[in-house]
């Protein structure tokens, strides 16, 4: 139970994008046409689906003073998390230009800038910081990309709308995607208060 | 390392007009957040008071001027296939030695910021100056580069944690020695005078402390921005 409401939790109250404002730079920028930002919204879970239960498993087997190794060299984290990242990444890439190489055109530098999205590291460390177990790792990582995904296809569909609306010349395209971003995070808001523990009982 | 830096610096002009550029481009007209759209995660997220901004500003300009620094020196050597994990690397190491000094210096906000200086690894900028800039350009001017990029970064998000401050905490520098309440019922130098009339009725927006609130303020500077330089404007 506790596993299903880690996944609702970060998918909707605590998403990634809308609550922390995590992985910006790609969410602002891939987001003109629904269909890259489904691309790019799958890659994400994908990613980091996987990269954090072996996050979870290096931090807890190798990095703690507990494991197995049984000194701390948790001030290595960063560096072993954004090299497990990384490599991930590489597979993706690979994947996605082998079997749609449309996508992977239209995804174009963004596919190897997930290395640098930040939800990804942000989500690892905030595993960290929360002391999950792995299954609960493993639910934060897709619960978080299901949420990244949800927030970029919504946000990716207004702005296929918005190139009807007649936006100030000054306001286009940039000005614009912020204010909306913070109109949608302030719908995101009203999910805060919600309590999956308290619905499940 | 320090000798071919000074045999660059001997060819050209030691801070000419490109140099002058560099430095101060990303200042307005090539701004890393509105312009290039890069580092926004972190813009929004620690903004709310001014010191820490500072604080994250200082970090984030150290990290793309000296793994600029770095990455332009070793270039050479860097293979294609794996560049960007030599590039994580270096960027890595950098802040891990940026955060265990701020662990050290100020506890306080080393606790605030939290995962937010850990984050200066994927902050695009450092990542897109490396790509776009310092893996084809000597060291000097990759630096200078870093450091614009850096301050450009900083200028923006000392002037979102200006507003965000202000008008959700009424204070300015809260958490340092000259912190000051300038609006409010509590505004310090305004107690009991004829002032206190003008800014004692605020009371403070808890919007503002909100990220929610940055997204706003960086839409509204966008506009500002765009408004009085016209080359910026979108035509698609």
């Amino acid at each position: 139970m506790e596993v299903l409401n880690i996944f609702i939790k970060s998918a909707f109250i605590e998403n990634l994008v809308l609550a922390y404002f995590l992985g910006m730079c790609s969410y602002l920028a891939v987001s003109k046409t629904v269909k890259t930002a489904v691309g790019l919204g799958l890659a994400v879970i994908f990613v980091l689906g996987i990269t954090m239960p072996i996050n979870w498993l290096i931090s807890e087997y190798l990095l703690s003073e507990t494991g197995l190794l049984g000194i701390d060299l948790t001030f290595l984290r960063f560096i072993l998390f954004i090299a497990v990242i990384a490599s991930m990444v590489q597979l993706v890439e690979m994947v996605v230009e082998k079997y749609s190489p449309a996508l992977y055109n239209s995804l174009g530098i963004f596919l190897p800038l997930i290395t640098v999205n930040c939800a990804i590291l942000g989500g690892s460390l905030f595993m960290v910081s929360r002391e999950y177990n792995f299954a609960e790792s493993i639910s934060f990582g897709l619960g978080g990309g299901f949420g990244w995904f949800l927030a970029i296809v919504a946000f990716a569909a207004i702005r296929e709308k918005m190139r009807y609306s007649n936006v100030p010349p000054a306001l286009r395209g940039l000005g614009i995607a912020f204010i909306l971003t913070g109109l949608m995070g302030i719908a995101f808001m009203s999910l805060m208060g919600i309590d999956p523990m308290a619905l499940s009982k | 390392m320090a000798e071919t830096t000074v045999q660059e610096v001997k060819k050209e002009p030691f801070f000419g007009k490109k140099e002058r550029a560099l430095l101060l481009d990303p200042i307005n007209d090539n701004n890393p957040i509105t312009v290039q759209v890069l580092g926004i995660c972190s813009a929004l997220a620690v903004t709310s008071m001014v010191f820490p901004s500072l604080v994250m500003a200082v970090a984030v300009t150290l990290v793309t001027a000296l793994s600029n620094l770095t990455t332009s020196l070793v270039r050479n050597m860097i293979p294609k296939q794996v560049r960007m994990i030599v590039q994580l690397v270096i960027i890595a190491a950098l802040v891990t030695v940026v955060e265990l000094s701020l662990k050290y210096l100020n506890y306080p906000v080393y606790k605030q910021l939290s995962v937010y200086i850990g984050l200066i690894i994927t902050n695009c900028i450092v990542m897109g100056r490396l790509e776009a800039f310092a893996m084809a350009n000597k060291p000097w001017r990759s630096f200078l580069d870093g450091l614009g990029n850096g301050l450009g970064y900083g200028a923006i998000l000392l002037m979102v944690a200006f507003f965000r401050e202000i008008f959700g905490k009424g204070s300015l520098l809260a958490g340092t020695p000259l912190e000051i309440k300038i609006i409010g019922p509590t505004a310090e130098f305004l107690i009991n005078t004829k002032e206190s009339m003008l800014f004692g009725w605020y009371v403070n927006n808890n919007l503002m402390v909100l990220p929610t609130a940055a997204m706003f303020i960086i839409g509204i500077f966008i506009w500002i921005q765009r408004g009085s330089n016209k080359k910026l404007i979108d035509v698609s």
